[in-house]
């Protein structure tokens, strides 16, 4: 056994660290010292550096334009990333809906949708979730009739949509067939958000930000060619993106950069006269953080070499998600608490509050949400006690 | 031994809990969260002449003659619908700082238009540095003529933005961190050399940020004594805080409870899934632990020996982050993607919470606190 990484793969990271370094514009790097929000045009103006750099979809077979880069590799870009904080880009087309036309999508459709998630020219959102259908998403109501001409007529509403107020394109997942059970009624459509019918109302969430809508289709016409694979296999294709690089999922370069950033603070701040990090107490509540954090970073290694030797995910990596969104709470809490008065800010002008505090409020209230999307705590240990521990059901 | 609420106490409770309901929902909070003030002077008005203001306060003060209790047992349902009046920094705060420090003549001509609701004050003890420590300030005052002049930055002043008046912690001796030398002076907001600038805060309340430039202050009580003072008002503080969490806590478990009965996924109501039935049992026992220690703090605020007083408060504090942070973060969690929706109101407490946990001495500092009291290492 052997946990560390080879000299190819410390050179590796040492390029995409000086890469990194040069790339991110000085006032994207200012906001990712500070961990401020970034605005959806930031996002896609760093989109576009790394597309144009080559490494803007990592995990992209070499054909369809990624860097060709083994999962060790993309674990280490992924790092460098988060330890930056660098803008993160929006999944839905990148790792959600790129790889499913990769996978099940004709020719045409690769070619007509690839290039553009690749440039950043089309933004996608996934409309998956409904009002009713949430952790069963398998009841969804939404439908999609077929006709005469072979197009569709899109009905229903779709909610929690993420960035749909920026999207050109939404995948859905729609009923085709009501006589069947649940899942097998269910197609998958790319829909153009232009189509006449669509209506996007973005609401805030917590943190204050306007970062999901509901989004309705009132007979939406959805023409055949933008059907995926074939009629009532929505499901199976969905399910088949679902556990896709779960190791990317743990965040553990986002947990580590708030625990080390809390550190930063604590080291600045001054209680009785001497710096926080020097109270014994506080500092061992912020080691006992890293520690968990630690056990996180093994596993995702353990994963890591697991996917390395072409082993399907094991019991190891289902356990990231979980652990992963927790200690994404638990670190920012614990920053919280480091910048104490200074954190019951709420979107003040710049200079009433130091810069520490004028996003960490906002994320601390988010950040509730990494243990309820992407399939919720609870589901995951319904899956975990299912398919691992192989226990028995009611 | 007797935790029953006596017959005028459950009235009270009785009368706000049904204001709260009907006058002050959640709904309130969310208007005047938008408004510059962040309250309504008519519905603080309307608390003085229900005598909810001076409840604990003598009655040559303008007040009731009542205990803390009855002060907590108000917050406590306040709590329960968020309502936004600055109860906690006006009354408990700057009232009792000036019922301690001031001469009684003083505080008897000072307090009776704060507890009829006509005035809000506001507590100016914290500073950029030390946490909110009593003593740990740098802000000066020197006397001048027959009155003192104020110079420093206070932070995080509560309802500052909208006090009438503001009561400063200040040097007179003393370096910063010495135990003495701290006093209490009343800052005229709108005096030559005072800059008030408000801030927005998380949970919807508004505070300020006050510059002092050689300011004018009048010295409250004795120059140099006020730091156990300002101890005393901040475990008041640190009481009301865990009243008022304790309220939050209970609207949190009813309101998660209700939706675990309502909300149905694959077929049935979620609440019947064994692991989310055991997660609100959890709510609820740590609702009923973080209530009798906020009992216990509100019995033992009053009490004149200050090491029973510390050890019930700070035994509370600590509870209050533990069990409602828990409370909090996994009310949210049960609710799903609506849960971290602005529009739901779980949201709002999740806030609140935050704020109570975080003032008048963190988790960190409780904890310490109680385990360097005497008490903690007796009888060993
Ligand atoms: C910030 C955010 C962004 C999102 N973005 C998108 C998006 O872009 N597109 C999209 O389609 N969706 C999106 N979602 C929706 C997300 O996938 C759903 O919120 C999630 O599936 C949970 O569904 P729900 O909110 O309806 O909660 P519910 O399913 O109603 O769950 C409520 C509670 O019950 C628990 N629960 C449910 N079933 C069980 C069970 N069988 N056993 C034990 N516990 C259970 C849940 O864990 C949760 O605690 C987003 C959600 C959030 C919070």
């Amino acid at each position: 056994m052997d946990m560390s990484f080879s000299p190819e793969q410390e050179a590796f990271r040492a390029e995409v660290r000086s890469w990194l370094r040069e790339a991110l514009p000085p006032e994207l790097a200012i906001k990712a010292e500070h961990d401020a929000a970034f605005s959806h045009e930031e996002v896609m103006t760093w989109h576009q550096i790394l597309a144009a750099k080559g490494w803007v979809a990592p995990h992209w077979p070499k054909e369809h334009g990624g860097p060709g880069w083994d999962a060790t590799q993309r674990y280490i870009f992924s790092q460098e990333l988060e330890l930056m904080g660098t803008p993160q880009l929006s999944p839905f087309g990148l790792a959600m809906v790129g790889p499913l036309i990769m996978q099940f999508g004709s020719a045409e459709q690769q070619q007509r949708f690839l290039p553009k998630i690749l440039s950043g020219e089309e933004v996608w959102c996934q409309g998956y979730s409904e009002p009713g259908a949430g952790s069963d998403l398998a009841s969804l109501t939404t439908r999609a009739d077929k006709q005469a001409d072979g197009d569709y007529l899109l009905t229903g509403q779709k909610t929690w949509t993420t960035y749909a107020q920026y999207a050109d394109w939404i995948f859905v997942l729609a009923r085709t067939n009501q006589d069947v059970k649940q899942q097998a009624g269910i197609s998958f459509f790319l829909v153009d958000m232009k189509t006449p019918g669509i209506t996007v109302k973005p609401f805030l969430t917590t943190g204050g930000t306007p970062a999901f809508c509901e989004t309705w289709f009132d007979a939406v016409r959805v023409p055949k060619e933008n059907l995926i694979g074939q009629e009532n296999m929505g499901w199976t294709y969905a399910k088949a993106l679902l556990g896709h690089e779960r190791t990317l999922v743990a965040g553990v370069g986002i947990s580590a950069r708030t625990l080390l950033r809390a550190k930063r603070l604590a080291a600045e701040i001054q209680v009785n006269g001497a710096p926080l990090l020097e109270d014994p107490a506080f500092r061992a509540k912020l080691a006992k953080t890293e520690i968990k954090l630690e056990a996180l970073r093994v596993t995702v290694l353990r994963a890591l070499a697991s996917a390395q030797l072409g082993h399907a995910p094991g019991a190891e990596s289902s356990i990231l998600k979980l652990r992963g969104t927790e200690l994404q709470q638990e670190s920012i809490d614990l920053l919280m608490e480091v910048i104490g008065h200074d954190g019951l800010s709420w979107f003040n002008a710049e200079g009433v509050v130091p810069p520490r505090a004028e996003s960490a409020p906002s994320i601390f209230n988010y950040v509730r949400a990494a243990t309820i999307y992407a399939g919720s705590n609870e589901i995951q240990k319904n899956i975990i006690a299912k398919l691992i521990l192989g226990l028995p059901s009611a | 031994m007797d935790f029953e609420l006596s017959d005028d106490q459950r009235l009270l409770v009785r009368t706000v809990a049904d204001f709260c309901k009907k006058e002050s929902p959640v709904t309130r909070l969310r208007q005047l969260r938008e408004t510059e003030l962040g309250w309504e002077p008519r519905t603080l008005a309307q608390m003085g002449e229900l005598g909810w203001l001076g409840v604990m306060f003598p009655e040559e003060y303008g007040g009731l003659g009542g205990s803390f209790t009855d002060t907590a047992l108000i917050l406590e349902q306040l709590g329960m619908t968020l309502v936004p009046e600055p109860y906690l920094a006006s009354i408990v705060l700057g009232g009792l700082a000036v019922r301690f420090a001031a001469a009684p003549e003083r505080a008897a001509e000072l307090l009776p238009p704060l507890l009829a609701g006509e005035e809000v004050w506001a507590l100016a003890y914290a500073e950029a540095q030390g946490r909110g420590a009593p003593s740990d300030i740098e802000t000066r005052a020197t006397q001048r003529g027959d009155g003192y002049r104020l110079t420093g930055e206070k932070r995080w002043v509560l309802a500052g933005h909208g006090a009438s008046r503001l009561i400063v912690s200040a040097r007179t001796a003393g370096d910063p961190r010495d135990a003495s030398g701290v006093s209490l002076f009343l800052v005229d907001p709108k005096a030559p050399g005072v800059t008030v600038t408000r801030v927005d805060c998380m949970d919807g309340h508004k505070a300020a940020m006050v510059s002092l430039a050689d300011a004018p202050g009048e010295l409250l009580g004795e120059a140099g004594a006020a730091a156990p003072i300002l101890t005393r008002v901040l475990d008041y503080g640190a009481a009301a805080a865990c009243a008022e969490g304790s309220g939050i806590m209970q609207a949190v478990l009813a309101m998660t409870r209700d939706y675990l009965c309502d909300r149905a996924q694959f077929g049935v109501k979620i609440g019947t899934f064994q692991a989310l039935q055991h997660r609100a049992v959890d709510l609820f026992v740590e609702t009923e632990l973080a209530k009798s220690s906020a009992i216990a703090a509100m019995i033992a605020a009053d009490d004149e020996r200050p090491e029973e007083r510390m050890r019930a408060v700070s035994a509370a504090k600590c509870q209050l982050t533990l069990s409602g942070g828990f409370v909090v973060r996994q009310g949210t969690q049960l609710h799903g993607g609506i849960g971290v929706t602005d529009e739901h109101d779980i949201g709002l407490y999740f806030k609140r919470m935050h704020s109570l946990v975080t003032l008048f001495g963190d988790e960190t500092f409780h904890t310490q606190r109680f385990a360097s009291l005497p008490s903690f290492t007796a009888h060993l």
